[in-house]
């Protein structure tokens, strides 16, 4: 069971505590987009074994969404982040450089 | 025969006497014994049967691992099957009987399982039970039922409680051991806060049994100085017959906690389970004793080395007067000296490395026992008790040198590291040819959150043999210092997988690996032979380590001998996955205390005591308990829901609607928020108004419906379905926070701040113009307007909707006044044939006016267009939730399933979820269908069946007759129709 910080609240807690949101970092595609836009959109996901940004909700604490930057093979997290980001924050990508590199 | 010695047995307490019961026979142990040793101690060697052959069997081991001792313990609704013998306390009054045997233990016919074996080899089922296919059925499946499986499932309800714990610590010790004694010692002095766990009642491990000199004192005396120390130190929490089950992501553990299992007083919870986060976890677990493979080592009276020890010296029980030691390494000379000193006799030593000198060694010939270095055993003599061993090379096909007479065999194949914790979250393993074993990798352990390992073994479950590596391994992990403690020499273990090495066909079909599922050596040949060359496919297809024991004893052996087929290494073949539990968990301890009436929470609306005293029957929705109906004296339910419709259609009914979601939403981009999750347009609803509203997702499916009324300028307040309000909650939130996250919205959920009662019937506007207060005209409140103001004295919020056809009042009020209002409105509706009524009247009402609804005519594949609502899909928009994903050319086949109305020909109702049956039959020779019924009443209005359903081109076949199905019967006839059966014009709401 994963323990992840919420950066809304400040609080380490347990996955009980989240509800998972799939991948980040998803452009919406809207009606104006072609038929292969769209399907991405909706349905491919890297599925990545390594380094994932991910979306998760402090459901049962602040109701806040944020981001997490783990990787799904060795379970470390390399920083989680505002929600509000249209990609991963320079320091997160640092802390993955980082943490690959040992 | 094995029996009770005079003396001996540390763990027993000879004053102590306990009676307990085997199979009905009345019997006597001591305190301390577990059920196996008080069996032993009663001369009762056979303790059950194989699953398979149904061979007569004994315990092996003297522990967790036992793969035969399982036995059904306690009766009523403390039965439990499949129960370790090996692990169970003995208390006065256990009753206890052998399973998977009959007529009996001792006869038993399931035998001939075990004559005809040479014809049940691996993947027997998949082979045989083919064809034809009728036998499956009729033949072979109630047969395999009424062979398989070993205890019966219990017939009540489980009597005991559960509870769960908390904890948290610096450093988790699993195993009390002393590699754990020393590793929790060291963390202690480091300043952690540690607990420690050990699954058996008493701490020390194998050293306690074993003897050892440690800092000086004997290993009992040190063992009791260092749980002295740990219990003394408030930063310590000491937990005995407590298992670690399992380890999962960033340092979680679950350990469960024997509370009564061991004692005749079973009064408080059963079991507790330990839900531990911990920064690091200290694997001690210690090792397991491999059995060797040679023909017949399933013989009741085949144990491993190290439990024929256990028995002796921790119980005081011989499992027989002539043991024979057969082993690959020094450890099992141990057996030996203990046996010895028990007066018991070691008629030979059977040890298959050709040279050893070792001091253990030269001290057993020096008491004049036989050593016959370079031998093995070509098979064991007996049925249900060892009568003897054929002796032979080990490197010969099996020649018999000589016959030996005995009544136990000890064995030794060396040692496994219990390494389960440390794989459960991904720790790795490496083969370690000198000693012959898997142990952990400490390059490789399972990674925590900052990718560090969190998981270390310390002792025998780090691959360490001896008390000095013990002590030492252990200390290193913490980072402390070893306890001193002489170093003895051991000469190198020889690793043997098959007994003798060029045993033929013949003895490998006698050589079990896996006891509890009878899967022997030839088994594993066949399944390389037949290409089942992964160990992950060849246990599965031979059912090696997929028993209660998960392989504990099998698995590196039975993977070394796949291997050997193979002519691969046994690091190439690798081990299967190790998943948690360690062993078997009751299911009842993993709920915990959410059984019952407290398996979830349970939501009542402001109304609710009213309707149970008024004689609701309920039905769950979701989280809340509404009336289903309100049956009066002698009526059924279905009598109750008639004339609930038919008194709300002609005068007056009341419903409690509390339940619906009620989503406020406000800011300066409201508006154009909502017009991204509706369908329809809400932004130019006029303050005042409701409009009904579709929300899909973003592949265009409808996932919810309910009435939006906007309150102010930058205030709308969203009804949602009972079930949908959470939900709906949530994905206002998603969309707000991480994609609109710059519109200025927020969303409040106030279900549960109101009460709602619906007042819905020709008389709704009487009985609120006689509680007065506010103006209820047509004029004042048309249809789909709201308005605040007062009734009986009550601040309302009054909707004129309506869900029935009716003429229809929602009626909102903070929740603390909504069981007065309801009182209010029912006494102030007596004059008008006021009825309450339930979900059942409401849906029917709803059907009659062919509404549709949220779960019944959807189900997640359904488009609004689907439904027939494109009048509340708009058109003038550029975007909504789902409008990309309804343009997709899926949707706009022209034989597209749609909504329709259904009238049977005969009157009856149709079947819920029947099919429409079309024509011909498909690709698979599946009869073709045509749609679906989605909702199916019988109308008390109408005195007939009505039904909805989704039809192929549906709304262009109107007039037309198909057929649907019927479970057991002739197919139905029913008539394609118009989904609004009832007051087509909406009149009786236009009042």
């Amino acid at each position: 069971m994963l323990l992840l910080t919420c950066p809304n609240c400040g609080l380490t807690v347990e996955e009980t505590e989240l509800a998972p949101g799939g991948e980040a970092h998803l452009t919406r595609f809207g009606p104006a987009s072609g038929d292969a836009e769209f399907e991405a959109y909706l349905f491919l996901r890297d599925n990545a074994k390594g380094v994932h940004f991910e979306r998760w909700c402090h459901a049962y604490g602040c109701g806040k969404w944020f981001l997490a930057a783990r990787d799904t093979a060795t379970l470390q997290v390399f920083g989680t982040y505002s929600a509000q980001t249209k990609e991963p924050p320079a320091e997160i990508l640092e802390s993955i450089a980082k943490g690959r590199a040992t | 025969m094995s029996r009770r010695l005079k003396t001996g047995g540390r763990l027993i307490d000879r004053d102590r006497p306990v009676e307990f019961t085997f199979d009905g026979k009345a019997l006597r142990g001591y305190a301390g014994d577990t059920l196996a040793s008080a069996l032993l101690a009663n001369g009762q060697r056979v303790m059950g049967r194989s699953f398979k052959y149904h061979r007569p069997r004994s315990v092996v081991a003297a522990g967790p691992e036992e793969p035969n001792a399982l036995m059904e313990i306690g009766t009523g609704a403390r039965f439990e099957p499949n129960q370790r013998a090996t692990v169970q306390p003995l208390w006065e009054g256990l009753s206890a009987r052998s399973q998977n045997a009959w007529p009996s233990l001792a006869f038993d016919v399931g035998r001939v399982n075990d004559l005809a074996s040479r014809f049940l080899p691996a993947g027997f089922y998949y082979k045989t039970f083919m064809a034809p296919r009728p036998a499956w059925k009729h033949v072979f499946e109630p047969f395999i039922r009424k062979a398989a499986g070993l205890g019966s499932a219990p017939t009540e309800a489980d009597a005991d409680r559960y509870e769960f714990k908390y904890a948290f610590c610096d450093t988790l010790v699993v195993g009390g051991g002393i590699a754990g004694l020393t590793a929790a010692l060291a963390a202690m002095r480091a300043g952690e806060r540690v607990i420690l766990v050990e699954s058996r009642a008493t701490l020390g491990g194998r050293a306690a049994t074993d003897g050892a000199e440690i800092d000086g004192k004997a290993a009992e005396d040190w063992i009791k100085n260092a749980v002295e120390a740990l219990e003394k130190s408030e930063s310590v929490t000491l937990v005995a017959r407590c298992e670690g089950s399992g380890v999962y992501d960033h340092g979680y553990v679950i350990c469960t906690e024997d509370l009564t299992g061991f004692k005749a007083d079973k009064s408080g919870p059963r079991e507790r389970v330990w839900r531990i986060r911990a920064g690091r976890v200290i694997a001690a677990t210690g090792a397991i004793e491999r059995p060797l493979s040679f023909a017949g080592n399933d013989i009741p009276g085949v144990m491993l080395a190290s439990a024929v020890r256990d028995y002796l010296l921790d119980y005081g029980v011989s499992p027989g007067e002539r043991t024979v030691i057969v082993t690959n390494n020094d450890d099992a000379y141990r057996t030996a000296k203990a046996l010895l000193e028990a007066g018991l006799r070691v008629p030979a030593i059977l040890d298959v490395r050709p040279e050893v000198n070792s001091p253990i060694v030269r001290d057993i010939k020096d008491l004049g026992v036989k050593v016959h270095m370079g031998r093995g055993i070509a098979r064991v003599h007996g049925n249900d008790a060892v009568t003897g061993v054929s002796v032979c090379l080990q490197a010969g096909d099996g020649a018999v040198m000589q016959e030996i007479r005995c009544d136990a065999v000890a064995m030794s194949g060396g040692w496994s590291p219990v390494v389960h914790l440390w794989s459960h979250c991904g720790g790795k393993l490496l083969w370690d040819a000198e000693r012959a074993m898997f142990r952990p990798d400490p390059a490789r352990p399972p990674t925590g959150a900052d990718g560090e390992g969190f998981v270390k073994t310390a002792g025998a479950a780090s691959g360490a043999l001896t008390t000095a590596e013990v002590l030492a391994d252990a200390a290193e992990t913490v980072g402390g210092d070893a306890p001193s403690t002489a170093v003895v020499e051991e000469a190198p273990i020889r690793p043997v997988w098959v007994m003798p090495e060029g045993a033929g066909p013949k003895l490998r079909a006698k050589m079990w690996l896996d006891y509890q599922n009878d899967v022997k050596v030839s088994d594993v040949r066949l399944a390389a032979q037949e290409g089942f060359e992964s160990v992950e496919h060849a246990k599965r297809y031979t059912t090696l380590g997929m028993a209660t024991d998960q392989g504990k004893l099998s698995n590196i052996n039975g993977l070394a001998v796949l291997a050997d087929r193979l002519d691969r290494t046994i690091p190439e073949v690798g081990t299967t996955t190790f998943r948690p539990p360690y062993t078997p968990t009751t299911i009842g301890a993993l709920a915990g205390e959410a059984r019952g009436e407290t398996f979830q929470p349970l939501r009542r609306t402001p109304m609710h005591d009213w309707a149970e005293t008024h004689g609701a029957y309920w039905e769950p929705v979701g989280h809340w308990r509404r009336a289903y109906c309100f049956p009066r004296a002698g009526e059924s339910h279905a009598d109750a829901v008639s004339r609930e419709v038919k008194n709300t259609r002609e005068h007056l009914g009341m419903l409690d609607a509390s339940t619906l979601g009620k989503l406020l939403v406000r800011g300066p981009d409201a508006g154009r928020f909502l017009d991204m999750l509706y369908t329809n347009m809400m932004s130019t609803l006029k303050p005042g108004r409701c409009r009904y509203g579709l929300m899909c997702d973003e592949n265009g499916f409808l996932i919810d419906d309910g009435v939006v009324a906007r309150i102010d300028e930058q205030t709308w307040l969203c009804h949602t379905t009972t079930g949908g309000a959470d939900r709906i909650h949530g994905w206002m939130e998603d969309w707000l926070q991480c994609e609109w996250w710059d519109w200025k919205v927020h969303v409040v959920n106030l279900t549960e701040q109101f009460a709602q009662i619906a007042v819905v019937g020709p008389n709704a506007r009487r009985v609120l113009e006689k509680l007065g207060g506010m103006d209820v005209s047509a004029e004042a409140l048309p249809f789909m307007a709201w308005a605040d103001g007062t009734l009986g004295g009550v601040d309302v919020r009054l909707y004129r909707i309506s869900f029935s056809g009716e003429l229809s009042y929602e009626i909102a009020v903070p929740a603390s006044r909504g069981a007065a209002l309801w009182s209010a409105l029912m006494e102030a509706g007596a004059d008008f044939d006021v009825m309450p009524y339930g979900t059942e009247a409401l849906h029917i009402m709803r059907a009659e006016k062919g509404f549709i609804m949220i779960g019944d005519e959807t189900d997640g594949t359904v488009v609004p267009q689907d439904l027939g609502l494109d009048w509340a899909i708009s058109k003038k928009k550029d975007d909504y939730l789902g409008k990309r994903g309804q343009m997709r050319s899926e949707f706009h086949k022209p034989d597209r399933w749609k909504l329709v109305g259904l009238e049977t020909l005969d009157g009856t109702a149709l079947e819920d979820g029947a099919y429409a049956i079309g024509e011909g039959t498909n690709a698979n020779g599946q009869t073709v269908v045509q749609g679906r019924v989605t909702s199916t009443y019988h109308s008390p209005t109408l005195d007939r069946g009505i039904a909805m359903g989704l039809v192929a081109r549906g709304p262009e076949r109107m007039g037309e007759v198909i057929r649907f199905t019927r479970i057991g019967q002739e197919p139905q006839e029913a008539r394609i129709v118009s989904p609004v059966f009832f007051d087509p014009e909406g009149e009786k709401a236009n009042v």
